[in-house]
C-alpha cells in the first residue's frame, strides 16, 4: 500500500490507514472515500511564499508540477527556497531530489501552502556527501481542508551535518515524515519539530533515524501545543544497529494540551542493538502548569496573556535551535502570531 | 483598606478558614503569626483568588470593593500583590519580560498607557540596584536556577516595580540568611507609605525585627484568636503557640 499508488491509480484501497502501524493515528484509508481527480495545472499567481526574502534561488512547485532537482556543488554554499503549493481540490504528487556535494552547505527553506481540499504528497530525497551540511527549515501552513503528506528520505555520509526544524499548523490531515539513514562516522543529525494546532486540525510528525555505523549523533526535540479539538501525533523512532557503538541519540517530545477535547498521541521508541551507546528519550504531555499560570495572573496578567507568555516560552527552546537567523525570526513571529490569534479566539469563546 | 469579615474557606472540601476577621487600614503593617496548618497560606491564596481555595462565607474588600468577585489578575490590577512563599520558576521567560508583561497588563486594566522601553529599563536598573540584584540576572529566565534568597529578592523587586497598594508577604523570611533578610526588609520598608497597607505572614518573630508591624494577630484554627501590638510577637516567641492551639482544639 502506498499513498503515491493511491493517487496515481485513484485507488482508495491503496491508501495507508490504521491497519498500518506507521499510520495508525493518521488514517487516510478511513478518511477518504473517493479519491479526488488529479490536480489541473495551475497558471494563476500563487503570491509570495513565507521564505521568499531569505534566498534568491526560489523554486515553486505547484500542484505537483515544476520540481527540478537541486544539486549543490561540492564546497559551495547555497540557500534555496522550495515551495510546495497546492491550488484547488485535486490530488497530486511531487518528487524532489536534493543532493549536496562534499563539504557543501545548503540552507533549505521549505514551505507547504494549500488553499483547499487538495490531497498532496511530496516525496523528497536528500543526499549529503561527506562533510556536507544541510539545515532544513519547513513551514507547513496548510488549509484546514487539505490532506498534506510530506516524506523526506535523508541519507548522510560520514562527517555530514543534517539539521531540521519543521513548524506546522496542521490540516484536515497533515503528516510530515522524515527518515534518516545515519552512517555514524561523526555525522550529526538534529531533528526538531513544532506543532501549533487549533480547531479540528491534525498534524503528524513521524521520524525514523537508523544509526548504521559507529560514532553518530542524533538530537531530537519536538514540542506541540494543541487546543480546541485538534490532534497532534508524534512517532519518533531511533534504531541503533548492531555494532553502531558510541552512538549518542537523544529524543524529546513535549506537548501542551490546552483544552479538554484536544488530543496528543505519542510513541517515542528507541530500538538499540548495539552495546556501547548513550541513548535517552523524554516525553511529557500535559496542561500548562497551573501554579505558573496563577503566579503570572497574580502579577496582573489576564489568563490569555499569561497563557500566551507561558506557551511561547514553552516552544521557545525549539525555535532557538534554528541556526538560520532569518528563518528563526520568521518561525518565532509565525508562532507568536498563531498563539496570539488562538488566544483571542479562545477568550472570545469564554 | 483591607477589610475581612467572618471569612470561611475550604480547600479540597476541608474547612481551613473558619470565620476570620481582620482590618488593615491604609498606612499600617499588620503581622499574622500562627502555627503550621493554621491557615496562613490559605488566607493569602484566598485573598489573591487561587483556584481550589473556595470561599464558603464572609467577605473581603479592598477600599470597599469586593475582592472575592474579581479574577486574580483583576485583583492585581487593583493593587493586591502576593510575595510567594515559594516563588515559581518560569522557564523560557526572562525576568524583565515577565515583569514588563505584568506591568503593562496592569496598566491596560487600569486604562493607563504602557510603559515605554527606556522608562522600563531605567526603572528596573534603579530597583535592581537598590536590592543589590545583578542586572544581568534579570535577562535570565525568571527564578530558574536561582537560590532561595535570590528568588525572594526577585519577589521584592517585582513588588518594588509594580508598586502595589496592598502587599501580602507570605513567609518572606524563609530561606534567607541574615544579609539577604536585611536587603529584603529594606526593600519592603521602602514601600511603607500612608496609602499602602501590608500583611506580613510569618511563623517566626525574626522578620518582625526588620519589618516592624503596627499590629500583630495570632491565627490559629482558621480564626484570629488574639491581636495586639508588636509586643505580642515577642511573647509568642517566648511562649510558643501552644496555648492558642489548645484554645481552638
Amino acid at each position: 500500500m502506498s499513498l503515491s499508488t493511491a493517487i496515481r491509480d485513484r485507488d482508495v484501497a491503496e491508501l495507508p490507514g490504521k491497519r498500518d502501524e506507521a499510520w495508525r493515528w493518521t488514517d487516510l484509508r478511513g478518511l477518504i472515500r473517493i479519491l479526488p481527480p488529479p490536480s489541473e495545472p495551475f497558471t494563476g499567481d500563487v503570491g509570495a511564499g513565507p521564505f521568499d526574502a531569505l534566498a534568491d534561488d526560489r523554486r515553486v512547485i505547484v500542484n505537483g508540477r515544476g520540481a527540478e532537482p537541486v544539486a549543490i556543488a561540492a564546497g559551495s554554499k547555497s540557500a534555496v527556497v522550495v515551495r510546495f503549493v497546492s491550488r484547488g481540490s485535486g490530488a497530486h504528487l511531487a518528487r524532489l531530489d536534493i543532493s549536496v556535494g562534499a563539504g557543501a552547505k545548503l540552507q533549505l527553506l521549505e514551505s507547504y501552502e494549500s488553499d483547499g481540499g487538495s490531497l498532496a504528497q511530496a516525496v523528497l530525497t536528500i543526499t549529503l556527501a561527506r562533510g556536507a551540511s544541510v539545515e532544513r527549515v519547513v513551514l507547513a501552513q496548510d488549509s484546514a481542508d487539505a490532506v498534506s503528506v510530506s516524506q523526506a528520505r535523508v541519507t548522510l555520509a560520514a562527517h555530514a551535518e543534517y539539521s531540521q526544524t519543521i513548524a506546522a499548523s496542521g490540516a484536515r490531515r497533515q503528516r510530515l515524515e522524515t527518515q534518516v539513514q545515519h552512517p555514524g562516522g561523526h555525522a550529526t543529525v538534529r531533528l526538531d519539530g513544532l506543532y501549533l494546532l487549533a480547531d479540528k486540525r491534525h498534524s503528524d510528525h513521524t521520524t525514523v533515524v537508523t544509526h548504521a555505523g559507529t560514532d553518530g549523533t542524533t538530537a531530537q526535540l519536538t514540542k506541540g501545543v494543541v487546543r480546541d479539538q485538534a490532534r497532534g501525533v508524534f512517532q519518533g523512532r531511533i534504531v541503533v544497529a548492531e555494532g553502531a557503538d558510541r552512538t549518542d541519540a537523544r529524543m524529546g517530545h513535549h506537548a501542551l494540551i490546552l483544552s479538554d477535547r484536544a488530543e496528543v498521541d505519542a510513541k517515542p521508541e528507541l530500538e538499540i542493538y548495539a552495546d556501547d551507546v548513550a541513548c535517552a528519550h523524554g516525553a511529557t504531555v500535559g496542561a500548562l502548569d497551573e501554579d505558573a499560570l496563577f503566579y503570572a495572573r497574580q502579577r496582573g496578567m489576564p489568563v490569555d496573556v499569561a497563557t500566551a507568555l507561558l506557551t511561547e516560552a514553552f516552544i521557545g527552546e525549539v525555535v532557538d535551535r534554528i541556526e538560520h537567523e532569518g528563518a528563526r525570526d520568521l518561525v518565532r513571529a509565525w508562532a507568536a502570531e498563531r498563539l496570539a490569534r488562538d488566544g483571542v479566539a479562545n477568550s472570545e469563546k469564554v | 483598606m483591607l477589610t475581612v469579615k467572618d471569612l470561611h474557606a475550604t480547600v479540597g472540601g476541608k474547612a481551613i478558614l473558619k470565620g476570620l476577621s481582620l482590618d488593615v487600614p491604609a498606612g499600617e503593617v499588620h503581622a499574622i503569626m500562627g502555627p503550621n496548618g493554621a491557615g496562613k497560606s490559605t488566607l493569602s491564596y484566598v485573598l489573591t483568588g487561587r483556584d481550589g481555595y473556595e470561599v464558603t462565607g464572609g467577605s473581603a474588600t479592598l477600599n470597599g470593593e469586593d475582592l472575592l468577585a474579581l479574577a486574580p489578575d483583576e485583583r492585581a490590577a487593583r493593587g493586591v500583590f502576593l510575595s510567594f512563599q515559594y516563588p515559581l520558576e518560569i522557564p523560557g521567560v526572562p525576568a524583565l519580560t515577565f515583569i514588563r508583561t505584568a506591568m503593562n497588563a496592569q496598566r491596560k486594566a487600569r486604562g493607563e498607557p504602557e510603559i515605554t522601553a527606556p522608562e522600563f529599563l531605567k526603572l528596573s536598573r534603579q530597583k535592581a540596584g537598590e536590592l543589590k540584584i545583578d542586572f544581568d540576572m534579570l535577562k535570565r529566565a525568571l527564578n530558574v536556577g536561582f537560590s532561595g534568597g535570590e528568588k525572594k529578592r526577585m519577589e521584592i523587586l517585582q513588588m518594588a516595580m509594580l508598586a502595589p497598594r496592598f502587599l501580602i508577604l507570605d513567609e518572606t523570611d524563609s530561606g534567607l540568611d541574615i544579609d539577604a533578610l536585611r536587603i529584603v526588609s529594606d526593600g519592603v520598608n521602602a514601600l511603607r507609605s500612608p496609602d499602602r497597607g501590608m500583611l506580613v505572614i510569618t511563623h517566626y518573630q525574626r522578620l518582625l525585627d526588620y519589618i516592624k508591624p503596627d499590629r500583630v494577630h495570632v491565627l490559629a484554627g482558621g480564626r484570629i484568636v488574639a491581636s495586639g501590638g508588636p509586643e505580642l510577637a515577642h511573647e509568642l516567641e517566648r511562649q510558643g503557640y501552644e496555648r492558642y492551639e489548645k484554645a481552638v482544639a
